[in-house]
């Protein structure tokens, strides 16, 4: 038997805001490591990245490029108005800042789109 | 988390504002004729500045992203605290280690 | 209600609502037993100005008499009615039902992250444990056969002090928090704010301990600035700044080399 339903306050912008920066953040942490293989290719030579490169002109990887786009921004701009927050004297309009700042990065991973296809 | 890996996160958080910056630029400016190997080498080999520019970048998110995978271990994945700092140093030393050969693979 | 079936009272010249026509009531729904239980749904009538503590007393009061919950003041003073209202923490004596119910529905349960004791009544003991483990207590630095301190309410710090001090100790703050859902040492928002308060009261002598403490693994730092104790405090306080000039305090102690 379940507890009661206690966690309404998950209904509040900023609570989704912290949850779109802990998300995004743990996103890039996990594809980091790829990155970094994927560059080390290097290793082999100019053609063994480029091959990969080729091999990556794909829909699936456009797609995933642009999530990625979008996730490092949002994790920057969400970053921000974070240590401004801990470091500066409190400002009012918090949840402003925190749509801004996903809206801005929706935007760059918007621009990404448009220039890759 | 104490004020020490509070203060490494938050620290490294700062750093990577620039870089990151400089990172979105550069993925832009990559794109503007399709990624190519050759564009990215002709760029970042025997360049002591990128070379120098990365090293930073992949430190700093080594840190910065293993301290914030400890948090998210202990919240989320419930594991108690011997064993979530396990995970960050065992997953910074990593990410640190493909990222400093990704760098020496791209500038040497 | 067949008693009441017929007219309009009148009382001192006013007349009521005729109270044998469909009268206005509500469904509650009350989370009845402890860390375990069900919701058991009452219909209670509907009143002007009312606050969910007194739909809660209609049904202790009129219903069903082993419903335990608590309450003192019944004036937003005391701290002590604090409950989930439809899903979210609020001081149920000054909530006006017409403000929180939905479709005509109201969902009362105990606080949350907090054991359940009985019904509606959390046990606040691990609250409280917080506030000490966070040094939330004043260190005094003068005796009695002391002079009064003079603060004028200019200074920097009783500024600082006046925007946290009115904190009722309701457990709202910490019930919203999904830092202290998710980490058991975090000391929560009401035990930060306390310290910082104290922090900055120029007569208290604990600080070193008090920063030491709060630079530890369940303190300040644990914090992720989430803002629901900011969003659900209902005396309009803002743990969350508090809790960043610990922050700030502390991560300048640790730079100093101040902190143990």
């Amino acid at each position: 038997m379940a507890g009661p339903r206690n966690a309404g306050y998950r209904r509040e912008p900023l609570w989704r805001a912290a949850m779109v920066h802990r998300v995004s953040g743990l996103l890039l942490a996990l594809f980091l490591p790829l990155h970094f293989l994927a560059l080390a290719l290097a290793l082999h030579g100019e053609t063994s990245l480029d091959r990969f490169l080729r091999w990556t002109d794909q829909p699936l990887f456009k797609a995933a490029e642009t999530i990625l786009v979008g996730l490092l921004a949002v994790h920057l701009l969400g970053g921000l108005r974070l240590l401004i927050i801990e470091n500066m004297p409190w400002r009012p309009g918090q949840k402003q800042m925190a749509m801004a700042a996903i809206s801005i990065a929706l935007l760059v991973a918007a621009a990404f789109l448009v220039r890759i296809i | 988390m104490n004020v020490r890996l509070y203060l490494l996160q938050r620290a490294t958080a700062l750093l990577m504002v620039p870089l990151i910056l400089g990172h979105l630029a550069v993925i832009f400016y990559a794109t503007r004729k399709g990624l190519t190997a050759g564009d990215i080498l002709g760029r970042t080999r025997g360049s002591i500045g990128w070379g120098l520019y990365y090293t930073a970048f992949v430190l700093a998110a080594s840190v910065h992203g293993a301290i914030g995978l400890r948090s998210v271990a202990l919240e989320w994945g419930r594991l108690r605290g011997r064993s979530a700092d396990l995970l960050m140093w065992v997953f910074g030393l990593l990410l640190a280690a493909l990222g400093l050969r990704a760098v020496y693979a791209v500038v040497m | 209600m067949s008693e009441a079936a017929s007219t309009t009272i009148a009382r001192s010249g006013t007349a009521l609502v005729p109270t044998g026509a469909a009268e206005t009531t509500i469904d509650v729904s009350i989370w009845r037993g402890k860390a375990e239980g069900r919701y058991e749904t009452f219909r209670v009538p509907m009143r002007e100005s009312q606050t969910v503590l007194d739909v809660v007393t209609y049904v202790q009061r009129h219903l069903d008499p082993t419903l335990s919950y608590r309450f003192a003041c019944r004036v937003g003073v005391c701290g002590s009615c604090a409950m989930t209202v439809n899903g979210r923490p609020r001081w149920t004596c000054r909530t006006h039902v017409s403000k929180v119910v939905e479709n005509g529905r109201l969902e009362v349960a105990p606080l949350a992250n907090l054991p359940v004791i009985k019904d509606l009544a959390a046990d606040m003991a691990p609250f409280f444990e917080k506030w000490q483990e966070a040094k939330g207590v004043f260190k005094p630095t003068k005796s009695r056969a002391d002079d009064i301190v003079q603060i004028s309410p200019e200074t920097r710090e009783r500024r600082i002090i006046d925007a946290a001090i009115e904190c009722i100790n309701c457990g709202v703050c910490f019930s919203a928090c999904d830092t202290v859902r998710w980490n058991e040492e975090y000391m929560g928002p009401a035990a930060l704010n306390r310290a910082w308060t104290l922090v900055n009261d120029v007569r208290d002598g604990g600080n070193s301990e008090r920063l030491f403490a709060v630079a530890q693994g369940g303190g300040c730092h644990a914090c992720h600035t989430h803002q629901s104790c900011e969003q659900h405090c209902p005396v309009g306080l803002n743990p969350t700044a508090s809790i960043a000039g610990l922050k700030r305090r502390t991560m300048q102690a640790y730079i100093r080399g101040e902190l143990e």
